[in-house]
């Protein structure tokens, strides 16, 4: 059971509330791009055992999109964040290098 | 013109706690900027008390203003006012980015009461949410899942709290309220 906290209406509860919208910070390619492009936009996705992010909605609350940084194999949620950016805040990067030394994930570590 | 029938027409059942449904309400769903003095200064004139905070709800005599998300308020008034406030906010705000919706009938809106630690186990029981006294007391407002479906609590005073959820659910919310504040199922929790 993952706790997670909505930034957008404050509210702290468990996953029933929300809903899971798959990985975060997605780059979208569209018409024009490279097959290869595409072809990783719409199926390639990360699948780690460990630090991973995520999109979420607050379906059966205020209803707004954010991000959440967990990890897999433990449910710790390490932050949350507003939907509006395409990377993780660097207070929040900085909190996973402490308790995950060496992690990576995509382009960030 | 037509006769207008609440979802579970005035249905009440007395158990542990009392389940009712509350009398037709007018209901306007409105989005914008909340922080904006003049959406600000037309809601609460319109529904005669302050701008709610986060997870706030305003009563009012008749009625209640409610936030409900960070660009969202659900402003609740006597049927007969709503046309008004309509056209109200129509003037007020033409030009401005808003958006009102009357959801008068879209909507069901119960109420608990009774002992206020066997409201909060009925509450409980249903919702993921801390009802504890100290953690949800009179005018906080929680949108949440109720057993399967979406819905909001607001407590009025201790024993007494609202309910409001969609009007293609309420037979289901009413029924596991009622299962819920059944005679024989305390817990003891609160
Ligand atoms: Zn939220």
């Amino acid at each position: 059971m993952l706790l997670l906290e909505c930034p957008c209406c404050g509210v702290t509860a468990e996953e029933t509330e929300f809903h899971g919208g798959g990985e975060a910070h997605l780059k979208r390619f569209g018409p024009g791009s490279a097959d290869e492009e595409f072809e990783s936009y719409l199926f390639h996705r990360e699948n780690p055992r460990g630090v991973h992010f995520e999109r979420w909605r607050h379906v059966n609350g205020c209803g707004k999109w954010f991000h959440a940084a967990r990890c897999t194999q433990t449910l710790e949620v390490f932050g949350t964040y507003p939907a509006q950016t395409t990377r993780p805040p660097e207070d929040l990067l900085a909190k996973i290098r402490d308790k995950r030394p060496g992690w990576s994930w995509r382009d960030f570590a | 013109m037509s006769d207008h029938r609440t979802p579970l027409g005035g249905a009440s059942r007395d158990g542990r706690v009392r389940v009712e449904e509350m009398p037709r309400r007018g209901m306007i769903t409105l989005r914008g900027d909340l922080s904006d003095a003049t959406f600000a200064g037309t809601v609460t004139a319109l529904s005669g008390t302050g701008m709610p905070g986060q997870r706030k709800v305003e009563l009012a005599d008749g009625g209640l203003l409610a936030w409900m998300s960070p660009d969202e308020l659900l402003l609740v008034m006597p049927p007969e006012d709503v046309a008004g406030a309509l056209d109200r906010i129509a003037s007020d705000l033409s030009g401005q980015h808003h958006l009102a919706a009357e959801v008068t009938d879209a909507r069901a809106v119960l109420r608990l009461s009774g002992e206020d630690a066997a409201v909060r186990e009925t509450l409980g029981k249903l919702m993921p949410v801390d009802f504890a006294p100290g953690a949800f007391g009179p005018g906080d407002i929680r949108r949440t899942r109720l057993a399967q479906v979406p819905a909001a609590v607001w407590c009025v005073a201790p024993g007494d709290f609202g309910v409001i959820c969609f009007r293609s659910v309420a037979e289901y919310v009413y029924a596991a309220l009622t299962n819920a504040a059944a005679e024989g199922g305390a817990v003891g929790h609160y």
